[in-house]
Formats: structure tokens, C-alpha cells, sequence
């Protein structure tokens, strides 16, 4: 219950607090601090879930469970690193006069607020809540991407606002049939969209209201999640908001939509009692993940910026994810899980190594940087260890993930297995083939007042490696949990 | 009396939100689209006053007064201020002309009441035929969004869209539960300030409020 408490209310304190003085030059630390609250809180919580079970506090108003509370661990932890490291990159970008004294208030205000409405969404029981929160998120986000005020940050702000505000608007639908279709069974009133009320009574919802619900409530979520074809904003919105936004959005913001998915996905496949083949919201996630991880691959190729680059393996990993849940069971719902975890630590470190390369260079364009390696040897490897990471290669854990989701492929649907390994490959050659250029070689880069944050790049790699390496007992046990859950 | 007219007169000012849909597509001028925006919404309080008057269930209401306040009062004025100030009369020519889009938008009425029709069969609603209809204003405003290149009428169809989910609450459901309503009308609001600054910061640095300035970034 405190742990709750503190960990919804030190974030919003946190966007009050910097609201007030966040163009002070210690803002940073503050900003951390309100993290370090937060993922101190989230630890706690995620003890408690450990030792105790599930918890619901609040006449049910929040739930958590093994399943939401690994993401608010992962969560607040990201929050927290990149506070971290946006200490000396918003300086360093407050020094190039890039943000004014009011941006950089806005930036930490939001910031925290982004990271209250994502726990928000993720503790949340009541779907309308969680909806709410995740439109709460995107307007948050639009403001963080548009810092800049350049022409290009205005037009991926707008673009960003208006598909995912359309977006989501479809998932607003889609949560009103489901609240139609569990009144006629739970009687009207909150109850009614309380996620554990319709968790136990899903085989009872009426199959063809939840399926058309569903539909809605993919494209929706969807949309945030960033699956293929709708997603135009999220290249757009990496690109050109400030890099801490980059690795948030990516590293965060597209888990927490994936994770509305989802349990939107165990109570529509609960109510359609289908005992043959693969039932109909898995099957559509199955569907738009191996189109994601396709399209996101072949556009890979073609990126001249450095961002959007990394924004586009953003989908395609999104995809597989999505793909490994649609597969469903225990291994592949296992492997899913463990994918977010590895993702979003991977490339949240990657963003973090390529803001302070973008900030050496002075460019976002990759045929301009060059030689990373000779200026700054710890920015080098950092991404290019981040980047072999995330390709999947041993003994990262992205590989153990990975390995998992395409044996499950091979075990389940054959057709699958050779297109992603086909798509995997292109993005191999895609990535490795930019980025080794851009750390050896001669250099472009050069010299700045700031030195850079680079325990979060190296921290976040470390414990990828470990997982890659051994998991432990009770993370393994945690992670089965969780799985079964989502079936 | 109301228990005999009620529901025909809430099937009645469903046709009037779909009807004024339609005015919205076809309509240019922006003083004009920014009034059929309020009175969109207010039929919309309307109609859910009505459904709480004929249903008892009291939060309606409540429900009535946030559309009321937000939607009738709120956002028209902010949008008038906004046009005031910007300057901006008319939109441009529209990207599909007129004609055209009404006939794109009949189809998708078609396709609304369509895909509704199982839905609303399993209604017990007093007012089932409305969820076709709110949904059909969804899509209208949604093709309102992609023909328009103007900003402010983008911004329009935005709420406007949101109307129309509301209706379909009040319609199928009898409204959503208080705390979700209230959670979805300060995103509401919240969301038209920001798009209103932004409005400012687009029209500085594009000198224009024409979106398709806005078409840098996309893949070469």
C-alpha cells in the first residue's frame, strides 16, 4: 500500500516540484532524485509481490500482479537511468542554446510526468483509467518531442498528435464495447471495467462484441505500440525529439502500449471458446507483428539518420514481441516477456551512447560520424556493444529471447520461422553496416566541456550480458509466472 | 408522456448528430464549423440528459454538464479566441473536393450501421440504434481529418470524434463510469490547450497553418 502510494505520488510531486524551478541548474539532480524515489518505491513493491502474491488496494482500483509488476520495475529503472543520463545531455544541449530556461523546466516537469502516467497505466485495474493514462502519456510525450520548436520537431510533434490522438481514440471505442459487453453480464457501474472482474468472468462475455472491441482496441494501442501500418509517427518522434525522449519512448512507452495489448488480448481470447486453432486476437497479433518485423527491416536499409535508424529496430523488435505473444503459451509468452525486459534495457543504453555521439559530432546524419572510437573509446564501444546486443548476438540476452521466440516459431508455425530469420538477417546487415563505420575509422568527432554519462549505457549492458549469461532461479520463476498469466 | 416519446426523441437527435456530421464535412468556413462543433455538443448534452432523465441513472447528469461545460462552452471558445487571434477565415480548398467526400462519407455510414448491426441487436438499451450512429460520426469526423489541410479543422475533427465516442457511450452503455468520463474529458481539454500552442508555434515557423508544409520527414 506505502509503496504504492510512494511510487504514483513521488513522480507527481516530481512534475509539480520542477514545474516550479526546473530551469534552476540543479533541476537535474532534483529530476533524479524524484526517479531514484521511484524506483526505490518500485523495488519495494516488487519485493512485496515476490514474498506476497498478487495485491489489490484501493476498493481495486490498482492490481498488481507478476505480470505488471516486472514492467514497473523496468520501468522506474529506465526512469531513473535516464534521468541520469539526460543530467549532462540537456546541459550540454542548454549550453548549444538549443533549449531555453522555460524548455528545460518543461522537459524535467514532463518528464516525470510521462513517467507517473506510464506506472499509471501499468497499476491501473480499470481499463478506462488505463486509458486515460496512455492518453495522458502521448500528450506528454508531444510536448518533450517538440522541445526543440525547429520546424522538424513541430512537424513530428503534430504528426505524433494527431495519429496517435486518432489512434487512440479507436481504443476508447473499443473499451466502451468492452465495458458494454461486461455490463450486460457484471450489472453497470466501475466493477464492470475492472480488469479482474472481467478476468474471471471472460468465458461468460459475449464473443462477438469482444472480438469487434478487440479489433478496435489493436488499432489503437497498436498505433503506440508502433506495429506496421500504423506506424508513421514513431521515426518522426525519435528523431526529432531530444535523445533521453528517444530512449524512453523506445525503451518505455511502446513496452507499456504492448502491455495494454496484452491484457486487453487474455480476456478477448477468455471469452471466444475457440478449442481449435489459434484464437482470434492472437492470431491478429500474430499478423501485424511478422508484417512489423518485415517492413521495419527492409526499411532499415534505407536510414541516413542515426535515430530514425534505431527507431525502425524499435519496430521490428516491437513486432516480434508481438508476434511471440500472439504465438502464446508458456515458452513463447515467456520468451515475449523476457524480449521487452532485454529491448528496452538494450536500446535505451543505445540511445543513451548515441545522444553523446550525436553531441561530439554535432549531427544526427550517420555518413558524418565517423571514428567514435578515437575520441571517445567508452561512447565507441558503448555502441557498438549495444548495437551487437540488440542484433542478437551471444552472449547478449537479446539472444536467448530471440533464440527462444524462433524456436517456438519453428515448433508452432514453420511458415513463420524462415521469414523471421530472413527479416533478422536484413537487419543484421542493415545495422552492423552503418554502425561500424561510424565507431572505426578516422574521426569527425570532437572534444566537450561535459563528460558523459556513461554508467547507465554500461550498466544497462552489464545486466543484458548477466541475463544473456545465467538467470537467476527466482527471476526465471517470476518470468513463468507472469507468462502464465498472459496463457 | 417522456417514457413514450423518449426514446424516438433520442433516436431523433441521433439523426441530428449524424446530419450535422455531414454539415461539418461539407463546411468551409471556419466560424461556421467551430459553431456546428458546440452545437454538436450540445446535442450531445441533450441527448444524454434524456437518456438520464428516461434511465434514472443519475450520473448522467453529471455526464450532461462536464459536455455541457467542456464541449458547448469551452472548446468553441477557445477555438473562436484561436481563430481570432491567427486570423484564419476560411480553409483552403479541401484535398478531395466536396462532393466527393459526402459520397465517401455515405459509404461509410453504410459501413458503420453495418458493423454496429450485431452489436446493437444484443443492446438492451432503450436506444440501440444509436451506436451505428455514433460510430458512423467517428468515421465522418475521421474523413473530416484526412481531407482537411488546414490545422484547425484537423483540431475540429479531432473533437468531434470525440463526440461522437461520447454518444456511443451514452448509447450503448448509458455512459461511462463517472471517474473514466471526467479522466477523459480533462485529456480532452488538456490535449486542445496543447494543440492551440502549438497552433501559435506551427504558424511562426511555417508561416502558415497549411499541414502540408508539414510533409519534411518521410523516407527518401
Amino acid at each position: 500500500m506505502l509503496e504504492m502510494l510512494v511510487l504514483l505520488v513521488s513522480p507527481l510531486a516530481g512534475a509539480l516540484v520542477l514545474a516550479l524551478c526546473g530551469h534552476r541548474n540543479r533541476a537535474a539532480e532534483v529530476n533524479v532524485f524524484f526517479s531514484a524515489i521511484t524506483f526505490l518505491a518500485a523495488a519495494a513493491l516488487t519485493a512485496r509481490i515476490v514474498a506476497d502474491g498478487p495485491l489489490r488496494v484501493l476498493h481495486e482500483q490498482f492490481f498488481v500482479d507478476s505480470l505488471n509488476v516486472f514492467l514497473v520495475a523496468l520501468t522506474a529503472f529506465v526512469g531513473m537511468t535516464t534521468a541520469l543520463f539526460s543530467r549532462p545531455y540537456m546541459r550540454i544541449e542548454r549550453d548549444h542554446g538549443r533549449v531555453t530556461p522555460v524548455g528545460l523546466r518543461l522537459y524535467h516537469s514532463m518528464f516525470q510526468m510521462f513517467s507517473f502516467t506510464m506506472l499509471l497505466v501499468l497499476t491501473t485495474n480499470n481499463l478506462g483509467i488505463m486509458w486515460v493514462a496512455m492518453e495522458a502519456a502521448t500528450l506528454t510525450t508531444v510536448v518533450l518531442v517538440a522541445l526543440y520548436r525547429t520546424t522538424a520537431s513541430l512537424e513530428a510533434a503534430w504528426k505524433y498528435f494527431i495519429l496517435c490522438g486518432v489512434g487512440i481514440a479507436q481504443a476508447l471505442f473499443g473499451t466502451i464495447l468492452v465495458y458494454f459487453a461486461a455490463e450486460r453480464v457484471l450489472g453497470p457501474g466501475v466493477g464492470s471495467l475492472l480488469w479482474t472482474n472481467l478476468d474471471a468472468v471472460k468465458n461468460s462475455l459475449e464473443p462477438t462484441v469482444m472480438s469487434i472491441a478487440f479489433v478496435f482496441l489493436l488499432v489503437g494501442y497498436g498505433t503506440k505500440v508502433g506495429l506496421v501500418p500504423l506506424h508513421n509517427w514513431l521515426p518522426d518522434a525519435h528523431a526529432e525529439g531530444p535523445t533521453p525522449v528517444s530512449a524512453v519512448l523506445s525503451g518505455l512507452l511502446l513496452n507499456v502500449a504492448l502491455y495494454a495489448l496484452i491484457r486487453c488480448k487474455v480476456i478477448t481470447d477468455g471469452s471466444l471458446h475457440e478449442t481449435v486453432g489459434v484464437p482470434f486476437a492472437s492470431s491478429l497479433m500474430m499478423g501485424f507483428g511478422l508484417l512489423s518485423v518485415v517492413v521495419a527491416a527492409f526499411y532499415l536499409s534505407r536510414q541516413r539518420d542515426i535515430k530514425r535508424m534505431f527507431a525502425y529496430s524499435s519496430i521490428e523488435h516491437m513486432g516480434l514481441i508481438a508476434f511471440a505473444f500472439g504465438m502464446g503459451g508458456p515458452v513463447a509468452s515467456f520468451a515475449g516477456l523476457l524480449h521487452m525486459t532485454m529491448h528496452s534495457l538494450t536500446k535505451s543504453a543505445i540511445f543513451f551512447a548515441v545522444g553523446h555521439a550525436t553531441q561530439k559530432t554535432g549531427t544526427q546524419l550517420m555518413e558524418n560520424i565517423r571514428g567514435l572510437m578515437k575520441v571517445n573509446p567508452t561512447v565507441g564501444w558503448g555502441l557498438m556493444l549495444g548495437t551487437v546486443a540488440i542484433l542478437g548476438m551471444p552472449p547478449f540476452g537479446v539472444f536467448a529471447s530471440e533464440f527462444l521466440i524462433l524456436t517456438q516459431a519453428i515448433a508452432l508455425h514453420p511458415w513463420a520461422a524462415p521469414i523471421l530469420l530472413g527479416a533478422l538477417g536484413i537487419a543484421f546487415a542493415a545495422i552492423f553496416g552503418k554502425v561500424q563505420p561510424m565507431v572505426f575509422g578516422e574521426t569527425t568527432a570532437k572534444r566537450l566541456p561535459h563528460s558523459p554519462a556513461l554508467l547507465p549505457v554500461f550498466a544497462h549492458l552489464g545486466i543484458v550480458l548477466l541475463l544473456g549469461l545465467y538467470m537467476p532461479h527466482y527471476l526465471a520463476v517470476w518470468y513463468r509466472q507472469a507468462a502464465l498469466l498472459i496463457g | 408522456m417522456l417514457a413514450h416519446y423518449g426514446p424516438q426523441l433520442v433516436n431523433l437527435f441521433a439523426a441530428v448528430l449524424l446530419l450535422l456530421s455531414f454539415a461539418m464535412l461539407s463546411q468551409r468556413r471556419m466560424l461556421s464549423l467551430i459553431n456546428l462543433f458546440a452545437a454538436q455538443g450540445f446535442v450531445l448534452f441533450l441527448t444524454t440528459s434524456l437518456v438520464g432523465a428516461l434511465t434514472g441513472q443519475h450520473h448522467l447528469y453529471w455526464s450532461a454538464l462536464v459536455t455541457l461545460v467542456l464541449k458547448v462552452i469551452v472548446l468553441p471558445w477557445i477555438l473562436h479566441r484561436l481563430i481570432r487571434k491567427l486570423n484564419v477565415k476560411w480553409d483552403v480548398e479541401t484535398l478531395i473536393n466536396i462532393p466527393t467526400t459526402m459520397l465517401v462519407g455515405i459509404v461509410l455510414v453504410v459501413l458503420a450501421f453495418n458493423l454496429a448491426l450485431p452489436i446493437s441487436q444484443l443492446s438492451g438499451t432503450v436506444i440501440r440504434s444509436t451506436l451505428g450512429i455514433a460510430l458512423a460520426s467517428v468515421l465522418l469526423s475521421f474523413l473530416m481529418m484526412i481531407t482537411r489541410s488546414k490545422a484547425i479543422p484537423q483540431v475540429i475533427g479531432f473533437l468531434s470524434m470525440e463526440n461522437g465516442l461520447f454518444f456511443a457511450a451514452t448509447g450503448a452503455v448509458y455512459g461511462m463510469p463517472m471517474v473514466v468520463e471526467l479522466g477523459v474529458a480533462l485529456d480532452v481539454l488538456v490535449g486542445a490547450l496543447i494543440l492551440g500552442v502549438f497552433l501559435f508555434q506551427i504558424r511562426e515557423r511555417f508561416d502558415s497553418l497549411d499541414t502540408r508544409h508539414l510533409e519534411r520527414l518521410k523516407e527518401r
